[in-house]
């Protein structure tokens, strides 16, 4: 890059702030001129105008032309033989249970043993300090994540020195070295376990924030009640969270819906681990079947939609109980 | 008041500035080299003005700064600037690149199988006469096949490597009596006669790569493909004329499967089979150096890996630490059969420049600039295998353009992508891993596009 280059990428940042603003203007100055009668529904759609121009353009239209993809063969003619694969090739078979097991997995125990560990510290003296280090691995990427792990699933042929912790416990113990990622299935449930590693963080730190929402006088009661503390947690703390709950549990399944990087760091998807969303990339932008890697996109697509709508209906009837 | 409004324009103003100040200080500015240059090679190909040519590939790193050396003359004689741009990720970017109209003027394609999507998407334009005169004039006839989709010539060849390759030490080969094999027999019996003598498996083999885990051995089965069943078969086998699961193929990866698959064959310094899929290709060789195993299968690149830190400890030499020979035919009178790698430069913008900067990649001009450089060869006709940096390099070139040689480029490259850079890959990983040959060579063979 020359510093040519740099000036005239400086002056195209600032052409764009200068567009943006005028539009901004252009909006304000329509919106001022906007006939009496009606003017708030006039105002709201200016504010909005851009933001739906913006959905359509990013996402509307994407969605749609990714599943007119799905329909295409790689001349684009109509033809059902992507989905067709999908569903009779033994490794395309194979991504579609790993995922399977993934969502069953992660979200399951990331949210038990997020709350768990946030109901032992709750209260508990440097409380702060256990959530941070619980938290941590939050703040690292799924890439950096992958590659961490990788090392402690090493493997170093026997009589050789074991790098991978995994592998060193297993010779110090007198057994044999494991080929960890290879050897299916324990390595689909190797690599889910770094996926609970790094979401569990997340869960309990909303969990623990809902816990401390629950009024104590419920609490109190309760406890004059002769209640026992699994009894307290089961019949209050638990249906106080229950919104908390249920958003975490979403979150973490629509993450887990959508894992890739893991995957694709630790093993490329080889030795049966790969899950749709590597498989996605794979077929649309390595083996250049875009067909396949939309068909794919579809049913991630479908997938996460039953969990969104679970998600919103569960919000929306806890605004109507408020 | 005036005062402090002023003060709040100002600071982001000086901000900006000083940002700005700063990031020049990143930016490349070189200023133009010596200008003792001969322009009298480049005359032919014109003179431009304010013409830019921008090319994207694979090639990075060292390679990269070679490649942009090789045309650092070309450009200042004829005035066309060229930037080139290398990334890991272009094979599986460029399509999209293109679709979307953003992709370079030029683009270094490594696969035949990539081009024909390109071509078939309408976004590469054919080669102008000058190109093609160069390829007919340069290369053997095969090579322009692979750039050729319905009779229309896409792209020259650039740069080739030749495949097929065992690498061995002269040394420990002399000290035991061991003979370089004339015929594939001979090389099973060489593997069984090292097996028993020197208590350590004759084979190392390295086939982890990333997400590309298993291409080396794709090369394993190709090299029998060709030797066993003919340059004929093969060229059917690539285009799908004959079924991926051929009796042919069966055969091929059973014949592979004596060495890959057996425990006394592999994996010299590394442990039992199943260690072939988690070793990285890179390092798979290095054993033979500390006599742990004795062959080992890989490109003529694998050259550059014996001094993995740099410098020149290990000499590759036909007297020197480690040499190689190719893998031999099926009986010793057969022609020498070769399987190879190369790249094929696509032009996604028609212009003068472009053609002009083709013109001259395609050259024996180029090739001998280039070579000379060191660490590639070509399989250009018109140049001088003097110019290559090592004897083996010098031997490679000497293959190529031998007319005895039957070249056949990379199968895996050729085949569809689905095919060569997905399931073939991911099959042979299985294959070590235990499966079946049938089940393997079926499922890659389901994985064969409809269309």
């Amino acid at each position: 890059m020359t510093t040519a280059d740099l000036i005239g990428k400086i002056l195209q940042v600032v052409l764009g702030l200068v567009v943006f603003a005028a539009i901004l203007g252009i909006i304000v100055l329509l919106m001022g001129r906007a006939p009496r009668r009606g003017r708030t529904a006039w105002q709201l759609l200016w504010f909005l105008l851009p933001a739906l121009l913006l959905l359509a353009v990013g996402l509307v239209w994407p969605a749609i032309r990714t599943t007119l993809l799905a329909f295409q063969d790689n001349s684009g003619n109509f033809s059902w033989n992507n989905f067709a694969w999908m569903f009779t090739q033994p490794a395309a078979i194979r991504t579609l249970i790993n995922t399977v097991i993934w969502v069953l997995l992660v979200p399951t125990f990331s949210t038990a043993l997020g709350l768990a560990y946030a109901v032992f510290i709750d209260k508990s003296r440097g409380e702060k300090i256990y959530k941070a280090l619980v938290f941590m691995p939050m703040a690292i990427s799924f890439v950096g994540a992958g590659i961490i792990w990788r090392f402690v699933y090493e493997y170093r042929s026997a009589g050789r020195e074991q790098i991978g912790l995994l592998n060193a416990l297993s010779v110090a113990f007198g057994g044999d070295p494991v080929q960890w990622l290879q050897t299916d299935p324990i390595n689909t449930v190797l690599l889910i376990v770094v996926m609970i590693w790094i979401q569990t963080g997340f869960a309990m730190v909303v969990l623990s924030a809902a816990i401390k929402g629950i009024p104590t006088e419920q609490i109190e009661a309760a406890q004059l009640d002769g209640t026992n503390a699994w009894q307290r947690f089961m019949n209050v703390t638990v249906p106080g969270i229950r919104g908390s709950l249920v958003v975490v549990l979403t979150t973490i399944s629509i993450a887990t819906l959508k894992v890739f990087d893991i995957v694709r760091t630790m093993t490329g998807g080889n030795f049966n681990t790969s899950v749709v969303a590597n498989e996605m990339y794979v077929q649309a932008f390595r083996a250049s079947e875009v067909g396949r890697g939309s068909a794919l996109a579809v049913i991630l697509f479908v997938l996460v939609l039953p969990i969104v709508i679970y998600n919103v209906n569960v919000l929306r009837k806890q605004r109507e109980i408020r | 008041m005036g005062m402090s409004q002023h003060r709040r324009l100002w600071a982001p103003l000086a901000l900006v500035g000083v940002a700005g100040l700063a990031l020049a200080g990143c930016t490349g500015d070189i200023e133009a080299g010596g200008d003792d240059v001969d322009c009298a090679d480049y005359e032919d190909y014109g003179t431009f003005e304010d013409a830019t040519v921008t090319i994207g590939g694979t090639i990075l790193d060292l390679e990269a700064d070679r490649l942009v050396e090789s045309w650092s003359d070309f450009a200042s004689c004829t005035g066309i600037e060229i930037n080139y741009q290398g990334s890991s990720e272009f094979e599986a970017q460029i399509a999209v690149l293109a679709e979307g109209g953003n992709a370079p003027d030029i683009g270094i394609v490594p696969q035949p199988g990539l081009l024909a999507r390109l071509a078939a998407g309408g976004w590469i334009v054919p080669a102008s006469q000058p190109v093609i005169d160069n390829i007919d004039e340069g290369w053997d006839p095969i090579w322009k096949e692979y750039a050729t989709i319905d009779g229309t010539t896409y792209a020259a060849p650039l740069m080739a490597s030749i495949k097929g390759y065992i690498w061995y030490s002269p040394a420990q080969f002399e000290d035991n009596g061991w003979e370089v094999p004339t015929t594939l027999d001979e090389m099973m019996e060489l593997s069984e006669t090292i097996a028993s003598d020197s208590g350590h498996q004759p084979w190392c083999v390295g086939l982890e790569s990333g997400e590309a885990t298993g291409w080396p051995g794709t090369d394993w089965i190709e090299d029998f493909v060709l030797r066993q069943a003919g340059a004929d078969f093969y060229d059917q086998w690539v285009t799908h004329e004959v079924p991926f699961n051929s009796p042919e193929v069966v055969t091929a990866f059973d014949s592979v499967g004596e060495y890959l698959k057996s425990d006394e064959m592999v994996n010299g310094g590394f442990g039992d089979v199943s260690t072939q899929i988690s070793t990285p290709f890179q390092e798979a060789g290095l054993p033979i150096l500390d006599d742990e195993c004795s062959l080992h299968h890989q490109a003529s690149f694998y050259e550059t890996f014996w001094n993995p830190d740099g410098g020149d400890d290990i000499t590759v030499a036909p007297d020197g630490d480690v040499f190689a020979f190719l893998m031999p035919p099926v009986d010793a009178d057969d022609p020498q059969a070769v399987t190879g790698g190369g790249e094929f430069p696509v032009a996604f913008r028609e212009a003068e420049e472009v053609e002009a900067v083709r013109t001259y990649l395609a050259s024996a001009l180029w090739a001998n600039n280039r070579v000379s450089l060191g660490g590639v060869i070509s399989a250009n006709k018109g140049l001088d295998p003097a110019n290559a940096s090592s004897p083996l390099l010098e031997q490679s070139i000497e293959i190529l353009q031998s007319p005895d040689t039957e070249f056949r480029f990379d199968g895996s490259d050729l085949m569809p992508g689905a095919v060569g850079s997905a399931a073939f890959w991911r099959g042979i990983v299985e294959w070590i891993g235990g499966q079946s040959t049938q089940t393997v060579v079926d499922e890659v063979e389901a994985s064969w596009p409809t269309s």
